[in-house]
């Protein structure tokens, strides 16, 4: 046994690293906010180019063929770089949509909602519908296909998104589209979908946590730098250990899918995610507290990580499902 | 102790009541959330409604034009305001809670004449421009100058997060008279004119897109001595009068609020199923608890109020308990709402029993993050607390004072 990542993988964060802080610095994610098109299509190629999308897609299929081990230290990197879009179901799709491993197509997802006994009065939100070529519509029975649906769906932009790098449109209910993937597939998403979505909320978390840990080092208040303060410094503290656990807790789910015979890949998966999302969200609130009246400005970006988290959140897999699932997983 | 209000308090919510019911629908229709302008001529609108009817200021004594009525009216007054749901304080905020209530304990008679009943007639609003770019939590390090020059004060420097700045009248100025290190005992409170030359507002964006703060440029600008309130060099025991009102009885609309937001947001659980979930009704019966207890401070504390004439610490007990229970609330809602709570606008349920209130929800959620940080973060509340009421050491300080 070694958990430790190995000198190749290294050599991939340091190089994704490098791409996203020469390709995607925070003025340039920035610039689209609150537009109906966060994501920038030359953008989206760079990444499809640096293998991102085609990263864990068998190489006889065109991709890198690497494991999801590599794909959660991935992406991290591009959590930490708040990069606006669907990745997870562009990463997905590679393989099964063309163009999704090439980074010329942007391919989304959305969940059909599960029939349930009482009145379902929520409506159905997709992100980035302008941007999306192919929407992909995810159910226990298999993956279904939409495409062009901006053109297709009747659907409506709601004004004043929660994260302004990620627009919303809501819609009363999904057509049938065309049936691409069985119940097999379907599980294998949901499970690679929670480790990869719980990767970026890990890098963000961290990002939360190095944007605070920056500042409470350099503020000064009452002749110190409020870092010195224990209040400051324990937020900071209890910071960067949630981060690093839920970091352990998705790697190592990522590697279970990679090795099945070391645990049970639903439960790691299900697991990291319940951590990365409440380590995201909760030290995204910890960076905007520690930064006083300026956390709470737009220009600050502080409050970027915390929308985006809350955002990540609703999708593969909401603390209370994945609580329910770990919960019927101790029942022998 | 006793719970039970007296018959004369009993007549006064009746009146009220029957008041409310015949002038609210005659109210014009609320303006756009980002519209300043509007929202100033219909908060001060309303507030001249309430002056004539005689409900303006109704703990202020009645030189300044109030109701001279006691802290318990004032509590059922917002009590029946917010179950009225008629409109909020708004931009009157400062004005009614902090500056109003600072003239009126240590304002000049003329002061008094000149300022209160333009605050209740809903004529004058006013901004605080207490914190600095550098003196945030830590106050007394405030830098902004004011020289004597005659009959005036000569103002340079800056002030930072002054709510309403764009629409105020007046703004509570605090500045330094002292030497530059003298902190808390070189302070002085003075009244600022809004449209005096030298003045430049900027305003600021919030993490909600609203620019309902602002930083305040000050070259050169004369204020005459005649405005300052208190001694020179007095200013910081008379801002202590201020903050103690902000953290004592400002709260209780939104408390009462709160309440309004856990039932509608029962109800949003009932009509998705979420409420079927035993673990949705215990968060929802949590919250619910919490919210009767700081409903019971509230009323400790107005009590305390009632009897001394300012509220007591109870206002931090407060402050930092409401912020974590608002937080407990804008996730339990959030949470409800699922993906429909990706945005701040309403929309539409499938279930034709009407719109989720996702602007709502979402708003709380983000505005309850500025609960822990404005009028003194939670940071600063619990040294307060267990520095001054607790009598803990304190935390080391580099700087004297
Ligand atoms: C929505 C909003 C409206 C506001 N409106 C007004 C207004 O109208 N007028 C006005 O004058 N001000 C206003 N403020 C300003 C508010 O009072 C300040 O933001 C607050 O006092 C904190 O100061 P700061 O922003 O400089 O943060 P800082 O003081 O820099 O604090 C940064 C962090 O350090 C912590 N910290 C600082 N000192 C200590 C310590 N000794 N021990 C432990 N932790 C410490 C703080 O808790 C915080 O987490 C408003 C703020 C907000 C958010």
């Amino acid at each position: 046994m070694d958990f430790e990542i190995n000198e190749t993988q290294t050599e991939l964060v340091d190089g994704i690293r490098r791409l996203c802080e020469g390709e995607f610095p925070l003025d340039v994610v920035r610039a689209r906010e609150s537009t109906e098109r966060a994501i920038d299509r030359d953008g989206w190629q760079t990444l499809g180019d640096a293998g991102v999308f085609g990263l864990c897609l068998a190489e006889e299929a065109g991709g890198v063929g690497l494991g999801l081990a590599e794909g959660a230290l991935v992406f991290e990197e591009l959590g930490r770089s708040l990069i606006p879009g669907p990745l997870v179901a562009t990463h997905l799709a590679a393989g099964l949509v063309e163009g999704a491993a090439e980074g010329t197509a942007v391919v989304g997802l959305v969940e059909r909602p599960r029939p349930s006994a009482s009145s379902t009065a929520l409506p159905i939100v997709i992100e980035h519908l302008a941007d999306l070529d192919v929407l992909l519509v995810l159910s226990d029975a298999g993956i279904e296909r939409i495409d062009n649906p901006a053109a297709t769906l009747d659907a409506r932009l709601l004004p004043r998104p929660m994260d302004p790098l990620t627009p919303v449109w809501a819609l009363a209910s999904l057509p049938t589209g065309e049936p691409i993937a069985g119940p097999d597939v379907a599980a294998w998403w949901r499970r690679d979908g929670a480790v990869l979505t719980a990767a970026l909320q890990v890098g963000m978390a961290q990002w939360s946590c190095d944007l605070a840990v920056d500042y409470a080092k350099g503020r000064v208040q009452f002749g110190r730098p409020i870092g010195g303060f224990q209040a400051i410094k324990h937020l900071c503290a209890d910071m960067v250990v949630r981060a690093e656990v839920a970091r352990c807790a998705v790697q190592s789910a990522a590697v279970t899918v990679d090795q099945p015979e070391v645990g049970d890949p639903d439960v790691a998966a299900a697991g990291a995610k319940l951590l990365a999302d409440e380590a995201a969200v909760t030290n995204g609130r910890s960076c905007i507290q520690v930064h006083g009246g300026m956390g709470f400005t737009w220009e600050v970006p502080a409050h970027l990580a915390y929308k985006r988290a809350r955002v990540l959140s609703t999708s593969f897999g909401t603390a209370h499902d994945l609580a329910e699932a770990l919960a019927q997983s101790l029942v022998v | 102790m006793d719970l039970r209000y007296s018959d004369a308090e009993q007549a006064f919510r009746a009146d009220l009541r029957t008041w409310l019911e015949a002038t609210l629908p005659t109210l014009p229709p609320k303006p756009d959330p980002n519209d300043w302008p509007g929202r100033r001529a219909y908060d001060t609108h309303w507030q001249r409604l309430l002056f004539d009817a005689g409900y303006a200021g109704v703990d202020w004594p009645t030189e300044g034009g109030g109701r001279g009525a006691s802290a318990i009216e004032e509590l059922i007054f917002k009590e029946e305001l917010e179950r009225a749901h008629a409109p909020y304080v708004g931009v009157n905020f400062v004005g009614l809670l902090h500056a109003g209530p600072t003239i009126i304990a240590e304002g000049t008679p003329e002061q008094k004449a000149r300022f209160l009943p333009a605050i209740l007639q809903g004529e004058d609003v006013w901004c605080q421009g207490f914190s600095e770019p550098n003196a945030g939590s830590d106050l007394a390090s405030m830098r902004t100058r004011a020289v004597r020059d005659g009959d005036d004060y000569v103002i340079t420097g800056q002030k930072i997060w002054t709510s309403h700045a764009e629409v105020a009248d007046h703004c509570e100025l605090l500045v330094r008279t002292g030497p530059e290190d003298s902190r808390h005992r070189g302070i002085t409170w003075l009244i600022l004119p809004m449209d005096a030359p030298g003045v430049d507002i900027r305003p600021l964006s919030t993490i909600a897109g609203s620019n309902e703060f602002a930083e305040l440029f000050l070259d050169e600008v004369r204020v005459p001595v005649t405005n300052r309130v208190g001694e020179e060099n007095d200013g910081w025991r008379v801002t202590m009068v201020t903050l103690s009102f902000e953290r004592g009885t400002a709260f209780v609309g939104d408390l009462l609020e709160a309440f309004e937001l856990l039932s509608t947001s029962v109800t949003l659980a009932q009509r998705t199923g979420a409420w079927d979930d035993v673990g949705t009704r215990r968060e929802a019966g949590h919250i619910k608890a919490e919210l009767d207890a700081l409903w019971a401070l509230t009323r400790r504390n107005v009590s305390q109020a009632a009897r001394t004439g300012i509220p007591g610490q109870g206002g931090t007990y407060f402050k930092l308990a409401y912020s974590e229970t608002r937080h407990k609330l804008g996730e339990f809602s959030l949470g409800l709402l699922e993906r429909a709570g990706l945005a701040a606008h309403d929309v539409e349920g499938l279930d034709d029993a009407g719109v989720l209130p996702a602007q709502t929800v979402v708003e709380d959620w983000l505005r309850g993050i500025s609960l822990t940080i404005a009028a003194g973060t939670s940071q600063i509340q619990r040294n307060i607390v267990g520095e001054r009421i607790l009598g803990l050491p304190k935390e080391p300080q580099s700087q004297k004072g």
